[in-house]
């Protein structure tokens, strides 16, 4: 692993318009290829904390670096290509229903593009290859032109997956990617992960519910409580009662 | 087996007192405007048999009128096909940047709103008649009337039909470092061209109509057929342009049908 951290968080908060806390004081770093996980209560604030780093939410103070780089200056043009490496996973798949799974996959391509390139659907023939070796990756070519929303759900995360690995990404960012998927496609989901993790060297942040697979997949573990961080450690030092103590409430 | 405890309605939700209200309202509403603009309801049912009697006249089509209608039906269908057209163009972007799911700026998404609402505020035959008088008589009035009139009409239900899209794509698109305009491409254009296709076509059904009034001002087409033929109480040829209106708006209802089915 690199010496540097790929992200790092320095006293972060974020205030909602509506005067709720995001996030409180929030300093840590995810050194680069690690698998992190984030637990927590609904409403602890894991799904903002994943928006800072791509700049889906802003933050109210403090800093966020990406590879030694502030991001919260960011506009246009290099917001894009800051996002660019940065992929997302979403727990509602978040495909576009009504198209292909090719489309669906090569969208998450449009950013290499001119607008124009990418509205009239130009995308070179090495764009096109990528497309069906990441659907490989997710073992789900037979199904490039199907619609996406004939796939079940399993299949449609994969398709986001393959979706991201387009960008080309550093980091992937999920959050709760195998919320609505039953325990055995769960399986395959995080597996596909945790190799995209191991076999590439990408970034993983992961929001689960689940302390089990929180367990059986994280390098490390933060646990969110009200916005703040209250437990961080690797998995090593994890223990059961840690992690019951993240889920009681008060 | 012991019944389950089940909640009180209370007594509002029990008598529907929501529902018979805004019933009541409704009734007062339609009974107060017809006193106040004079509409004589009984007037309608006692001059009822010279409506019959029209329609009397006009059940023996002249159907050797017909040969002569077609250029103008045709020329008719060219103006509503061509004003639909422009005005959807126009249209798009104004409803894109109407819609408040797209446009969070409330400055510009409430002034494109007020040029929309004004938009169809002009009534269209006001607007033939200008453009009559600007451009004479013939289609080309006719067509930017109803230009303008479906410019109006689409633009509000095409940002309608935006407003209620998911907006999860758009999310994963931008997450994704996607421009806006793609973004619009990708994720939003797939979950409305279908209810932009019928629209666009209820738009045509209804041009298609108000062209054949459009024609009393001069402003061309089947309308100024229909005009002649009343004004001469010739109704059997008022029967065959009205049959040969309702084949138009029969065939575009079966085209929307069809597209809706496959484009779904
Ligand atoms: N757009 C918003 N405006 C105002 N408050 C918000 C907004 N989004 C989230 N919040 C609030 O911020 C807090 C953290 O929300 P967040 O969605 O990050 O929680 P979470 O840990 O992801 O929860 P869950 O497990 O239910 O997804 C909550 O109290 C929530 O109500
Ligand atoms: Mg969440």
């Amino acid at each position: 692993m690199d010496q540097q951290p790929i992200i790092s968080f320095k006293n972060v908060n974020k205030i909602y318009n509506n005067g709720t806390v995001g996030l409180k004081d929030i300093n840590f770093d995810i050194p680069r290829g690690e698998f992190l996980v984030v637990v927590g209560l609904s409403g602890a604030g894991k799904s903002t904390l994943l928006r800072t780093i791509n700049r889906m939410h802003e933050i109210s103070s403090g800093e966020i670096t990406i590879e030694n780089e502030p991001i919260s200056d960011y506009k246009g043009q290099s917001l894009r290509l800051l996002r660019r490496k940065i992929g997302m996973i979403f727990q509602d798949f978040n495909l576009i229903k009504r198209s292909t799974v090719q489309r669906n996959v090569l969208s998450g391509r449009v950013s290499y593009y001119p607008t124009w390139k990418s509205v009239l659907n130009l995308f070179s023939a090495a764009d096109k290859d990528r497309a069906i070796h990441a659907l490989e990756r997710v073992n789900l070519t037979e199904k490039l032109y199907t619609r996406a929303d004939e796939l079940s759900g399993g299949q449609q995360q994969r398709v986001a997956i393959a979706r991201t690995l387009m960008q080309d990404p550093k980091v992937i960012l999920a959050d709760e990617p195998v919320a609505s998927l039953d325990p055995l496609t769960t399986q395959t989901v995080m597996d596909i992960l945790k190799r995209l993790n191991q076999e590439d060297g990408i970034t993983v942040i992961v929001n689960l519910h689940s302390v089990a697979l929180a367990r059986q997949y994280a390098d490390r573990i933060v646990g969110l409580r009200a916005g703040a961080v209250v437990y961080d450690k690797a998995i090593a030092d994890v223990t059961e009662a840690d992690l019951t103590k993240i889920y009681q409430t008060a | 087996m012991t019944t389950p405890e089940i909640p009180q309605r209370s007594w509002s939700q029990r008598w529907h007192v929501k529902a018979v209200g805004w019933t009541a309202l409704l009734v007062a509403l339609l009974m107060g405007s017809s006193k106040m603009t004079g509409v004589d309801v009984g007037m309608f049912f006692s001059n009822f048999d010279q409506f019959t009697n029209l329609l009397v006249r006009m059940s023996q089509p002249a159907w050797s009128y017909v040969p002569i209608i077609i250029q103008p039906l045709y020329e008719t269908i060219q103006m509503a096909i061509l004003g639909t057209t422009i005005g959807t163009v126009f249209a798009v972007p104004f409803a894109v940047l109407a819609a408040s799911n797209l446009v969070h700026n409330r400055w510009l998404r409430g002034i494109i709103r007020l040029i929309l609402d004004l938009v169809r505020t002009l009534p269209d035959l006001l607007l033939a008649a200008i453009f009559v008088a600007i451009f004479g008589i013939g289609s080309t009035a006719g067509v930017i009337t109803l230009a303008i009139f479906s410019f109006g009409m689409i633009s509000k239900l095409f940002y309608e039909v935006i407003e209620t899209i998911d907006m999860g794509p758009l999310e994963a698109m931008e997450s994704v470092g996607a421009s806006k305009v793609t973004i619009i491409w990708y994720a939003v254009l797939p979950q409305i061209m279908n209810q932009f296709v019928s629209y666009f076509l209820y738009t045509l059904e209804i041009n298609v109509r108000a062209s054949t009034v459009l024609g009393y001002l001069g402003a061309g087409g089947i309308g100024v057929f229909l005009q002649r033929s009343l004004s001469e109480f010739d109704y059997n040829k008022t029967a065959v342009i009205i049959l040969a209106t309702l084949v138009v708006v029969m065939v575009i209802d079966g085209v929307s049908n069809h597209l809706r089915r496959v484009l779904l």
